[in-house]
């Protein structure tokens, strides 16, 4: 579905990416995790056509990027500042929907679904500035679910708000990823979360960044915030993946397994 | 009713202010200086003593009142709509700007009233003269402020409507002009007290009726009640004009003054 290879960017002569190949089946779950400032955001720009990358490509469902795909969503990482606080939540959720060719009943009806899937029925009116963190970042993801998206990108999506809703919403997007059949690339710096989320744990290194590691997650289909975390696997592959952020190499009892 | 009393106590200086005044001129007996208790009966007699069925209005009152606020609001509109599409284009093509700041820096530093004899040369006398004078006037704090907004909307919100893939009018409409909207309407609202000011310039040097002929003509035949008449009336009218937008504002911003509150 996702297929990115070789990618290369440069701002100025500072080079950010070098060479990023990385690849998402269909209806797959990949997180990237790297340390701060290693050029994740930009991987993710390139991705969604927000920059045109100095080198290498980028493919949708076989078609090179060239502009903005039409059937890519993203969940940006400032919830503050990702929805139009001059409009209420429904409408948020409803205007990209114009370019679906739904008429106004339509688009309202689409919004209040995708709003009732986030668990925020009884907000479609309310404004950004009436609702917390967390379910500004719900309306942010509602609004992504209801443009129907084969690729949802999230930048650093629960950056900013506190640990318990950080957790509700990690269960929200396995929740929402499994029941929609989509494409997703999760950006983040949390290791913990890149584990419990993931299908695939791909680590980048240090800018400028290569891809250190392509792990697979295996946590079974279910996760549940304690239990999993709780895991053998989990507790295993979090601190391998902890070791690859901080510039480790690969260990061998996870290569192993392949 | 602590909200009330805090209200009333901020107002004891008008009150004060007016007794002093008026104890002032009484005792001076300048004719150039009449008590305030004298001007207020002359407005009554000027402007209220019309028939109940016009609430009051004597025809005067239309007469002076009636021209002035129809070329206030109608120079200011002018200028709204001239002045925010611009600063829309303007705001939106670096190109654009790159060309025009320069002259909208000098149009904005030429002195309005200076352009009276220019506009009465170009236009007739009158109303064109003076409409002009006023969108001349007033446009420039409109027009950069539409441009500031414009350029200064958030960058994430700009490429949310690349994301989603937006149309130029979905763009325009749903995005640039609402984020832009609190600085749109800080130049309206300064807008709207210059627009008075250079009501008063235009009708006092091209003027053919209004209040601003009213002052001028009280002045030269030395009615200087009426005089003063027109002078308090003008305060007034600038006050309620602000007020009136403000509240205009505050309904219409109310997620920006939110936004700001919660963020």
């Amino acid at each position: 579905m996702l297929e990115i290879t070789d990618l290369v960017h440069s701002y100025g002569s500072r080079r950010v990416l070098d060479g990023v190949s990385l690849r998402a089946a269909e209806g797959e779950l990949v997180c990237v995790v790297g340390p701060s400032g290693c050029g994740k955001s930009t991987l993710l720009r390139s991705v969604a056509g927000l920059i045109r990358p100095t080198g290498g490509r980028v493919l949708i469902g076989g078609q090179p990027v060239e502009r903005i795909p039409d059937n890519l969503a993203v969940v940006f990482q400032d919830y503050s500042r990702s929805l139009y606080p001059w409009m209420t939540a429904a409408n948020n959720v409803a205007l990209p929907l114009r370019r679906r060719g739904l008429d106004r009943r339509r688009r309202r009806e689409a919004a209040m679904a995708a709003l009732d899937q986030v668990g925020l029925a009884d907000a479609a009116d309310k404004y950004p500035w009436e609702m917390s963190g967390g379910m500004q970042q719900r309306v942010s993801i509602a609004r992504a679910l209801a443009y129907r998206p084969s690729l949802l990108l999230m930048d650093e999506p629960f950056g900013s708000v506190d640990a318990q809703t950080r957790e509700d919403l990690e269960d929200l997007v396995l929740r929402v990823c499994a029941h929609h059949t989509m494409t997703t690339l999760l950006i983040t710096h949390d290791i913990d979360e890149s584990v419990y989320v993931g299908d695939r744990v791909v680590v980048l290194t240090r800018s400028p960044a290569r891809v250190a590691a392509d792990l697979p997650v295996d946590l079974g289909e279910s996760r549940d915030q304690i239990a999993t975390r709780q895991l053998d696997a989990f507790v295993r592959l979090r601190a391998e993946v902890g070791r690859l952020v901080r510039g480790g190499s690969p260990t061998s009892t996870v290569l192993e397994k392949h | 009713m602590m909200k009330v009393l805090r209200a009333i106590g901020r107002l004891w200086l008008v009150p004060v202010t007016l007794v002093a005044w008026e104890i002032v001129t009484r005792t001076a007996e300048q004719p150039f200086f009449p008590p305030p208790s004298a001007t207020l009966a002359r407005m009554g007699e000027m402007w209220l003593s019309g028939p109940p069925s016009h609430l009051l209005l004597a025809e005067q009152a239309l007469d002076d009142f009636g021209p002035s606020l129809a070329r206030l609001f109608g120079g200011w509109a002018l200028a709204a709509v001239l002045g925010v599409a611009a600063g829309v284009a303007i705001g939106c093509s670096p190109r654009l700007s790159g060309y025009l700041d320069p002259l909208i820096h000098l149009g904005r530093a030429v002195p309005p009233p200076l352009l009276v004899p220019f506009f009465l040369a170009l236009l007739k006398l009158g109303t064109p003269t003076q409409l002009a004078t006023i969108v001349f006037g007033i446009i420039w704090p409109i027009l950069i402020n539409t441009i500031d907004g414009t350029r200064t909307v958030d960058r994430q919100h700009l490429e949310t409507a690349r994301v989603f893939g937006f149309s130029t009018t979905q763009r325009l409409v749903k995005v640039i002009v609402p984020a832009a909207m609190p600085k749109i309407f800080a130049g309206l609202r300064l807008a709207l007290s210059l627009a008075l000011i250079l009501l008063i310039i235009a009708e006092i040097f091209a003027g053919n009726g209004g209040l601003g002929y009213r002052l001028l003509t009280a002045q030269r035949t030395y009615l200087y009640t009426d005089m003063w008449g027109c002078l308090v009336v003008l305060g007034l009218l600038g006050y309620l004009l602000n007020s009136a937008f403000l509240l205009l504002e505050r309904r219409v911003l109310t997620w920006h003054r939110n936004a700001r509150q919660t963020t």
